[in-house]
């Protein structure tokens, strides 16, 4: 015996309307990283990340200068203070204090900024290379700024405000 | 001949017709008001996480900024959630025996990733991207709100599309100078360039930014 007319169109009708009910916000798709059975395994030692790879130390422009003094700003100064002297934030809040910057090599700087040294940790996965170097010219401009001699200035700095 | 209606009629008909009144008003409300409340979107309400992580102290009290932990903003579509490894960085020698961050300790000892609820999500078939909008001048403040005052973490904003698009029709108003994309209490002031000015300094405006595929993809 076939269905009636109106039974059909009614379970047609509720097909449709069934259709409504899938919320498409939360759709299904691979997280690797929601299992420690398939999340990404331990790099092996001495890998170089990509974007890690040497790259040819940056001319220093005022960009550069600019974008050190940025990150420095974000990253170095909550301990190294924005004077650099070692009495940043968390260094009053109890973090042993670091020696206040001094004169050092640019790859030396490049090298602690990368891997750390002594409590302070390295800061490779949150300052890409290129801002390394960034930070680096603009700790020895800091530097410079505060151990500048009269002499050394140009008459032209001499005569400005 | 006795009577049509008993007296009783005259009542019955008055619950009816405000029943029907009611129900017409209540199924309004559920329909229209109640998906769009704050409580079904769940603006205000504070996030239950694996430890009691305050913006409030971190950001407003020590003066972190946001990207000392939410490192990729500027290079990623992700914000990203910082490692235990963040943590660490200061937390190897600042509150070591605190019974609070405990789940940070094991989750270092045990190299177990700290489990952090999201706070602000949006929907799958949604793509939004931090690092455009902070290189194009749109401050962390106008989607997550002032988290410098958030104790416990909380999605400020509604963040529906209507939400989105009232910028993307007009980007001006929400731009600011670059140096305060960051700055949780930074409010516009006689010395901020004028909304137009911005647009032209950040190159908006030559796209529709209401296309489907900008955001749907």
């Amino acid at each position: 015996m076939m269905p009636r007319p109106a039974t059909v169109l009614g379970l047609a009708a509720a097909l449709v309307l069934i259709a409504g009910c899938d919320d498409m916000t939360k759709q299904k798709k691979q997280n690797p990283y929601a299992s420690r059975a398939t999340a990404p395994g331990e790099v092996p030692a001495g890998t170089v990340a990509y974007g890690e790879i040497s790259a040819p130390v940056p001319p220093v422009t005022m960009a550069l200068l600019e974008r050190g003094q940025t990150e420095y700003h974000v990253f170095c100064a909550p301990c190294h203070a924005e004077t650099g002297d070692g009495h940043g934030m968390i260094v009053q809040r109890g973090f042993p204090a670091p020696p206040p910057l001094a004169a050092e090599r640019p790859q030396f700087v490049y090298d602690v900024i990368t891997n750390g040294r002594g409590v302070m940790y390295g800061f490779a996965q949150r300052i890409a290379p290129e801002d390394r170097w960034a930070v680096v010219a603009y700790v020895h401009a800091l530097q410079r700024s505060q151990h500048m001699m009269v002499a050394d200035l140009t008459p032209e700095q001499r005569v400005a405000p | 001949m006795a009577a049509v209606f008993s007296p009783r009629a005259n009542v019955i008909v008055a619950v009816a017709m405000l029943g029907a009144v009611g129900a017409v008003v209540g199924l309004c409300l559920w329909w229209f008001a109640w998906p769009r409340s704050d409580y079904v979107r769940h603006v205000g309400w504070a996030i239950q996480q694996p430890v009691p992580f305050s913006h409030q102290h971190h950001v407003a009290g020590l003066g972190i900024d946001c990207r000392f932990c939410h490192s990729s903003v500027e290079r990623s579509a992700q914000a990203s959630l910082p490692p235990t490894f963040t943590c660490m960085t200061c937390h190897s020698r600042i509150w070591t025996n605190a019974a609070l961050l405990a789940p940070v300790r094991d989750s270092l000892t045990e190299d177990r990733p700290i489990a952090w609820a999201r706070v602000t999500d949006v929907p799958d078939y949604v793509y939004f991207n931090h690092s455009i909008h902070v290189s194009k001048g749109v401050g962390c403040g106008s989607c997550h709100g002032n988290v410098a005052r958030m104790p416990l973490t909380f999605k400020a904003k509604t963040l529906t599309m209507q939400f989105c698009l009232d910028c993307h029709r007009n980007p001006g108003p929400n731009l600011r100078p670059l140096a305060h994309v960051y700055d949780m209490d930074w409010h516009p002031d006689h010395a901020t360039p004028s909304p137009a000015d911005l647009m032209r300094a950040y190159h908006i405006g030559g796209r529709n930014l209401t296309e489907c595929s900008l955001c749907h993809r």
